[in-house]
């Protein structure tokens, strides 16, 4: 095993460790906000990780292009993803939970 | 390895169905409608079905979510609540079902090396391609050649289906009044789709022009242009779409994707052969081959572009006139 099987099997652990974490978050956090944050978690760190591993694996030809050009467009498409849906949600009028409950204090308050 | 692979995306699959069914939120069936597609392309790249696996994650998930969000978009998201009672149809489904699983107790065993389906013309395919079309990927070969009328079919069912879409709903030009979308002001989605349009565009014509020698061909090609295309109408709006791409011409160039594939056959005809028979195309008949194929995908490709951008358009219009009433 030399030196760059385990920088890559490094690489991939990370990567699902991230991927693993994304999709807790995605369960168990309260409100949407902080949802699509666990979500682009997975989509960004994860998917940077699990590619830049298989890199690694690659024997430096076609494969290792098409992983880059793969690399560069979810680097490109998935956080401007998270960000659209977190401003449509916005736009939709949907409170963060700190907002949420600020709000109910002013209404209690009342 | 591979088998727990497939268990694992097998069981995905049916989780997802289940889901499907009792869900009542249209959006969240939709969604999983796309994950459904995905898996399933998954399970085509384990068997190696590289070019169904393309096909399927292209248009189920791609372009088949965008056309039902749309819908959604007309119709609303919550199922209608069922009055009736369920005791019929579950009788029916379960006698259907009964009978389905007594007709399969008649099949051959499954994967075996003897059975007809790996025996009738999938070893001459396999054997003679290469040497009568002379492509290295056999799917292409098959798809465009020797299954040279089934495609047709499949090409001028995509433009009937316009045409019923069309008949249904019609492509409404907007009125004067401008549309506050939230998403024209949206400088983000802006400046990366204006990055993204290019390539995906770019992407499509080497799926198209490549699927001869690779997975790929007119479907995948036409669905992911007109999904480039359909980036630009959600982002930018539809009027400004329209500037683009217009309906009238789109309804050309479906109708001109159809003659394209059907002349080719007309001409085979004329020089002496069979309908869609490619060898008389060119006076080497492995060179006609590749003419042959190489058109009728370009006419598929148009079609099948036209046909979804167009289906968009009419889908989207009515949306948008809905949500100003």
């Amino acid at each position: 095993m030399d030196f760059l099987d385990i920088v890559s099997s490094m690489l991939l652990l990370a990567g699902v460790f991230f991927g693993f974490s994304g999709a807790v978050g995605l369960f168990r956090f309260p409100d949407f906000f902080t949802r699509v944050h666990a979500a682009s978690v997975t989509d960004s760190i994860a998917a940077i990780l699990i590619i830049g591993g298989l890199l690694l694996q690659t024997s430096f030809d076609l494969n290792t292009a098409k992983l880059v050009f793969i690399l560069l467009f979810l680097l490109v498409t998935s956080p401007t993803a998270s960000h659209a849906l977190a401003k449509s949600a916005r736009h939709g009028g949907l409170l963060t939970l700190a907002e949420s409950s600020s709000q109910d204090k002013q209404e209690s308050a009342k | 390895m591979a088998e727990f692979i497939d268990l694992v995306l097998l069981a995905m699959l049916a989780l997802t169905a289940l889901r499907i069914i009792f869900l009542k939120d249209l959006f969240a069936v939709v969604m999983l409608f796309g994950i459904y597609s995905f898996l399933s392309a998954l399970i085509f790249v384990n068997l190696d079905a590289v070019d169904v696996a393309f096909t399927e994650a292209s248009v189920g998930a791609g372009i088949s979510t965008v056309l039902m969000l749309v819908t959604l978009a007309m119709t609303g998201r919550k199922e209608k609540q069922s009055t009736h009672s369920t005791l019929l149809p579950l009788f029916v489904v379960l006698v259907t079902g009964a009978a389905l699983i007594y007709g399969t107790l008649d099949m051959p065993p499954f994967g075996h090396p003897d059975n007809p389906v790996h025996q009738h013309v999938a070893p001459r395919y396999i054997e003679e391609s290469p040497k009568e079309v002379g492509l290295p990927n056999m799917v292409t070969s098959v798809l465009a050649s020797y299954r040279g009328f089934d495609t047709l079919g499949e090409t001028v069912v995509v433009f009937s289906a316009l045409i019923g879409v069309l008949s249904l709903l019609g492509v409404r030009r907007k009125k004067k009044k401008d549309l506050e979308s939230g998403l024209e002001t949206h400088s983000v989605l802006h400046v990366v789709s204006k990055i993204i349009i290019p390539l995906v565009i770019l992407f499509a014509l080497y799926v198209q022009f490549h699927g001869d020698f690779g997975p790929g061909g007119g479907f995948q090609a036409g669905v992911i242009a007109a999904a480039a295309f359909i980036l630009y109408a959600l982002v930018l709006g539809l009027p400004k779409a329209f500037a683009v791409v217009g309906p009238k011409f789109l309804q050309w160039m479906a109708s001109f994707g159809v003659l394209l594939y059907a002349s080719v056959g007309l001409y085979s005809m004329y020089k002496g052969g069979h309908f869609l028979d490619y060898n008389k195309l060119a006076a080497d008949p492995i060179a006609g081959q590749h003419y042959g194929i190489i058109i009728i995908e370009l006419g598929v490709g148009i079609t099948v572009f036209a046909v979804m951008l167009n289906i968009f358009y009419a889908f989207g219009s009515q949306a948008e006139r809905s949500n100003v009433q």
